[in-house]
């Protein structure tokens, strides 16, 4: 009984020898940390953002979003809200929102212009529905990975503004 | 208006050793501040490399400054006394865990020339004031008004009331080889190659010494008294600001003296090879602080049952039949 | 309203249901809903003397999120990002568990490559949360150390899933159908990699942590739990299998392709927290063999099934659908009555039964101890308010 309880207690001392040479081992090899400010990480591949609008390949100011409501109808969170203008028959297609789908076909006509996108990133849960559910591809990730603010207010993004934002930037980089 | 003469004749007759005291006690109070801050530093980089990590790095090159950033957050913070605590107590306890150390730190001799104050019974007296911090934790943990404090300092006077034993009975065969309990000659009696000094003829008593002195010092694996997941923190859970940084300063404060007395008791204190001198003395006590914070950094905590089977069961045993067999080689 | 009750000192609602007893040389603490290793909001109502455990009380409900009502009032695949938030630490098999149970009352049928995927990506995410387990039932025992070893590993993991998934915690991965992005060769590569790298951290871990005495003096033949108790609340997962009962839902009743692999279902009659924390490090293993046998046989296809509805309506009924998440048995309840969204889904949270049994074995053990259970049952707090 003691003999045994001897053993098994130099038995544990040694165990405890072989941690302390597991931690020792690890003190001795190099750093595997990345030094924020000064070093980025190197793969954001797949990092998902915010959602953003995808432009127009003819016109880089215009997003390629038809309004058709469906990211707005699938959001869980209830964050996306849009605004169209249906030149001819506005008011009509305002009556039937739901059945914006069946709409979808005879709509090619009357092309709904977007007036205005909005994100409320506050809400968002980034699980990329929208961006799934979308019929014309209009919307795709931002690769926008260090997004601080003071306020809430700062998160509510005009998404159309910062496409024509972008677009000019990229405007004025390339002439 | 007072003569110089008169002034210098004032100061001749305060007795010279009290002026020596007071000098020695203004620099321990700056060797503790200037050793915590490189305690700071050295725990936190440790750490840091063992998990594969820099460690601090921002504040200054490396980090370097990053003890003073700490410091100053502490000084900036409230002054804090919950409801219902006895604030004369709760904020004399951090003070009675500091006092004591700073008359530790008078009698260990550092160099052959560099000791404060040389008396005979340097050793009872580094154990006499040792003993003191249970009772401010006992006071911190009752005065905190809070249960998890309370089991802190039930934790902890258990605990010390135990340890106090293995580490005599360990340092009694150090004592009966050389019939002192002045540290500055039982570091004499030491020679400068490691073969010479007491870990050799002692192996056994150093393991229970150091164990000891890790448990008296509330270091990790035996940091029961401020169990972090099981306490919060313990004794100190409810202290804020000057309050914590005392406790804090303190702990590293009793693990300078334990290594101190391990390096001066075992590891033959300023000699060394080569030219003895208090430069050995530092490098064996921050080899014996680095394994202390290695331990820290590798282990889960012990559970506090086992804390005291280990030592009645263990240490105990073992230390007395260390001594037992010590004095019969004396005696033979 | 009662106003003594507001200007009693003697604590909440439940501290005061709590307060009769016989005993007057005991203490009542209140353990948590902050509290370092409660891990999260759990609260724990403890009668304790000197520092044994005479009554234990969980109080649930601080994260209580409606999850189950918000199922009622969302369209079904508005829900797929909702099961990734109770379970964050094994958001696949919940997402799994809600994509299942919807697929079987509808009766959609899903690519055999979609089901490898699920898998391989199941499996990864088990890997990732036993090992934030691992370091964290360490970090409650007083080790520091062993987090950021696993959290290492787990990086890894995650970079190879935040590729394919998008997300590096709370997946919403699955869909009805299938999966919403296909894998491809460097996700093969990295994760046959990542097996083989694993397979040498094992050693490290088993010699840091598993060897170390002072552990197995922490785990050894504390919390017992018999088959007798697991199965009086329902317990499951490494906590039944630690009890000696190899139960597993991926070998008791099969979804997907489980039954192609071959894999062990680790299980240890010594019934203590180290049985439990043997199952988990085993289990690990056994995911492993797993991801690499699906690597080895992934066939081509679809990722998700061509015709998959974009809109779910399933018809009239019930169904039930069971996965094995890294807690236990996940499962869901659904009832649809055609509609858009689900009539009634109910939850099946494993962590709910597993802390069932904390007040029953906690009783007489130390508050030391109470801790090394509660973390040996692997708790994650916003399952089990749901």
């Amino acid at each position: 009984m003691i003999v045994k309880s001897i053993r098994e207690t130099v038995a544990g001392m040694w165990s405890l020898l072989v941690g302390m040479k597991v931690t020792s081992k690890n003190f001795i090899q190099p750093n595997i940390t990345v030094h924020y400010p000064r070093q980025s990480v190197k793969s954001l591949e797949g990092y998902r953002g915010h959602i953003e609008l995808v432009p127009n390949e003819d016109d880089p100011f215009k997003s390629k979003c038809i309004a058709c409501n469906s990211c707005v109808r699938i959001c869980p969170s209830a964050c996306i809200s849009l605004k169209a203008s249906k030149p001819k028959k506005a008011a009509a297609k305002e009556g039937a929102a739901d059945g914006a789908e069946d709409k979808k076909a005879p709509a090619k006509k009357a092309k709904p212009e977007l007036l205005s996108f909005v994100l409320d990133y506050n809400y968002c849960c980034l699980c990329g529905l929208c961006v799934q559910s979308c019929p014309s591809g209009a919307l795709r990730y931002s690769s926008d990975v260090y997004l601080a603010g003071f306020s809430r207010q700062e998160f509510v993004i005009d998404l159309l503004a910062r496409l024509q934002y972008q677009a000019q930037k990229k405007g004025a980089a390339n002439g | 208006m007072i003569e110089p003469i008169l002034i210098l004749q004032m100061i001749e007759a305060i007795p010279i050793q009290l002026m020596i005291i007071f000098a020695g006690l203004l620099a321990t109070v700056s060797f503790i501040g200037l050793n915590a801050i490189l305690l700071v530093y050295l725990e936190r980089k440790v750490a840091g490399f063992i998990h594969r990590r820099p460690g601090p790095y921002e504040v200054g090159p490396h980090g370097i400054l990053q003890p003073f950033a700490d410091g100053l957050k502490l000084v900036g913070k409230q002054i804090f006394t919950p409801t219902g605590a006895d604030s004369f107590l709760y904020w004399l306890a951090p003070m009675i865990s500091m006092a004591p150390a700073l008359v530790c730190f008078l009698v260990i001799p550092f160099g052959p020339h560099l000791q404060i104050f040389n008396t005979n019974v340097g050793m009872v007296l580094i154990l006499a004031f040792t003993g003191i911090n249970v009772l401010a934790l006992c006071i911190a943990g009752w005065t905190s008004q809070n249960k998890y404090s309370l089991l802190g300092a039930a934790r902890d006077i258990s605990q010390s009331v135990a340890y106090e034993i293995p580490l005599l009975l360990s340092i009694l065969p150090i004592i009966f080889m050389t019939g002192t309990f002045n540290l500055f000659d039982i570091a004499m009696k030491q020679g400068s190659w490691p073969w010479q000094w007491f870990i050799v003829y002692q192996p056994l008593a150093f393991i229970i010494f150091f164990i000891c002195a890790l448990a008296e010092t509330n270091r990790a694996p035996f940091d029961l008294p401020e169990a972090e997941s099981e306490l919060t923190a313990g004794f100190h859970t409810e202290y804020s600001g000057m309050g914590f940084a005392l406790f804090f300063l303190s702990e590293y404060a009793y693990m300078v003296i334990a290594a101190c007395v391990t390096a001066v008791l075992f590891l033959g204190g300023f000699h060394g090879p080569g030219v003895s001198g208090w430069w050995w003395f530092l490098a064996k006590v921050y080899i014996l602080l680095l394994i202390m914070i290695w331990i820290r950094w590798t282990f889960p905590r012990v559970r506090f049952d086992q804390l005291l089977n280990i030592c009645w069961k263990w240490l105990i045993p073992l230390a007395v039949i260390n001594l037992l067999v010590t004095l019969l080689v004396i005696a033979l | 309203m009662n106003l003594d009750l507001r200007l009693d000192t003697s604590g909440d609602f439940y501290a005061q249901k709590f307060q009769p007893t016989k005993r007057d040389d005991t203490l009542i603490l209140n353990m948590g809903p902050q509290h370092p290793s409660t891990h999260g909001v759990l609260r724990i109502l403890l009668e304790i003397d000197g520092e044994y455990i005479v009554r234990a009380e969980p109080v649930l409900g601080y994260i209580h999120r409606m999850h189950e009502k918000m199922a009622e009032v969302m369209s079904y695949p508005q829900y797929l990002p909702n099961p990734a938030r109770t379970d964050y630490l094994h958001a696949l098999a919940w997402g799994w568990a809600h994509v299942g149970a919807v697929e079987r009352i509808m009766g959609i049928e899903v690519p055999e490559r979609a089901e490898y995927i699920r898998v391989i990506t199941c499996e990864l995410n088990r890997i990732n949360s036993h090992l934030l387990w691992w370091g964290a039932y360490l970090l409650d025992l007083g080790a520091f150390t062993p987090i950021m070893y696993s959290f290492d590993d787990r990086e890894i993991i995650m970079d190879i899933m935040q590729r394919i998934t998008g997300s590096r915690l709370t997946y919403c991965y699955y869909r009805f159908g299938g999966v919403s992005d296909d894998i491809d060769d460097r996700f093969v590569n990295e994760t046959r990699e990542q097996c083989a790298r694993m397979k040498e951290r094992f050693k490290m871990y088993k010699d840091l942590v598993t060897d170390n005495f002072i552990l197995r003096k922490r785990v050894e033949e504390i919390g017992e739990i018999s088959v007798q108790t697991c199965r009086k609340y329902g317990a499951t997962g490494p906590v039944l299998r630690g009890s000696g009962q190899a139960y597993d839902v991926r070998r008791a009743e099969p979804y997907s392709v489980y039954d192609r692999f071959d894999f062990n279902i680790p299980a240890y009659d010594t019934c203590d927290a180290m049985g439990r924390y043997m199952v988990r490090m085993d289990e690990m293993q056994e995911s492993i063999k797993i991801i690499e046998q699906a690597l080895d046989s992934l066939p081509q296809g679809d990722f998700i099934h061509p015709k998959a509805p974009k809109r779910a309506k399933p018809p009239a009924g019930d169904v039930y659908f069971a996965v094995e998440g890294a807690r236990g048995k996940i499962g869901m309840h659904l009832v649809s009555d055609g509609g858009k969204s689900a009539y009634r889904l109910k939850l099946r949270a494993p962590g709910f039964s597993n802390l069932s049994l904390f007040a029953e074995v906690s009783q007489g053990t130390l508050i030391s101890d109470a801790v090394s259970i509660l973390g040996s049952l692997d708790l994650v707090i916003p399952e089990i308010d749901r």
